[in-house]
């Protein structure tokens, strides 16, 4: 389990072939990227700023990779945040998990990106034509993150 | 004392990111810490009002208005979360 949060860019090839590195019991490697869009809410986004709380964001992933990981068959996660100026097409996130079988690491993974969208203590400032302004949370990533605690069937 | 931090829209609104406060004894959990702020006015008591999404964590742990606050904690007020 490790988390990195920091200003420079990540490469995902490196990152992963980091991950599975010496363990031949991995069978499967799920991961996400998510990166800076130029367009939200039907404004042109110039740059954003991404702003943190240091100590309680590695807390809260360390505990979400934690609950990920009693709840699949994983062997081992990485979530890596960047924080400061970014600029469309930028990446931001990347989330990815190994396992025997891919079903853990698709479910982990996805698990872990709808928490960390909902849990983790990062807010974005975007910059856009028509000044500068702090994105609003969205309905629609409670809703993905509260189906996880669903009963299953 | 206790430790206050604000993050994103509130640290800007505020103009602060933390402060040392030494709250008065009959501020014993979040909802009684954040009425307590409001009584500063102005942008507190708008920022903090009841009706808005603000965020508590309590030593780094998100909290509901029942939460427990007391000497030597560390009380963070912030938005709703916006990473990923």
């Amino acid at each position: 389990m490790e988390v990195r949060i920091q200003t420079e860019d990540f490469d995902l090839g490196a990152e992963i072939l980091n991950l599975r590195r010496g363990n031949s019991g991995i069978g499967a490697v799920a991961s996400f990227v998510g990166l800076v869009r130029d367009l939200n809410h039907s404004t042109t986004v110039t740059e954003m700023t991404l702003e943190h709380y240091p100590g309680m964001t590695e807390k809260a992933l360390s505990e979400i990779m934690g609950e990920a990981k009693q709840r699949w068959n994983i062997i081992n996660t990485l979530v890596i945040h960047r924080i400061g100026p970014l600029k469309p097409t930028d990446q931001i996130v990347l989330v990815a998990v190994s396992s025997a079988h891919r079903g853990d690491a698709f479910a982990a993974c996805e698990f872990i990106m709808d928490y960390l969208k909902t849990r983790a203590p990062f807010w974005k400032k975007e910059q856009t034509e028509a000044g500068a302004h702090w994105v609003n949370a969205r309905e629609s990533d409670e809703t993905a993150a509260q189906r996880w605690t669903a009963p299953s069937a | 004392m206790i430790t206050l931090l604000y993050f994103a829209r509130l640290r800007e609104t505020f103009g602060l990111s933390s402060e040392r406060a030494n709250p008065p004894a009959d501020v014993t959990d979040v909802r009684s810490l954040t009425e307590w702020l409001c009584q500063r006015g102005g942008t507190w008591q708008e920022e903090l009002a009841q009706d808005k999404p603000v965020r508590v964590a309590v030593n780094q742990d998100i909290a509901d208005p029942d939460t427990a606050v007391g000497d030597g904690d560390e009380v963070a007020f912030f938005p709703p979360v916006t990473g990923g």
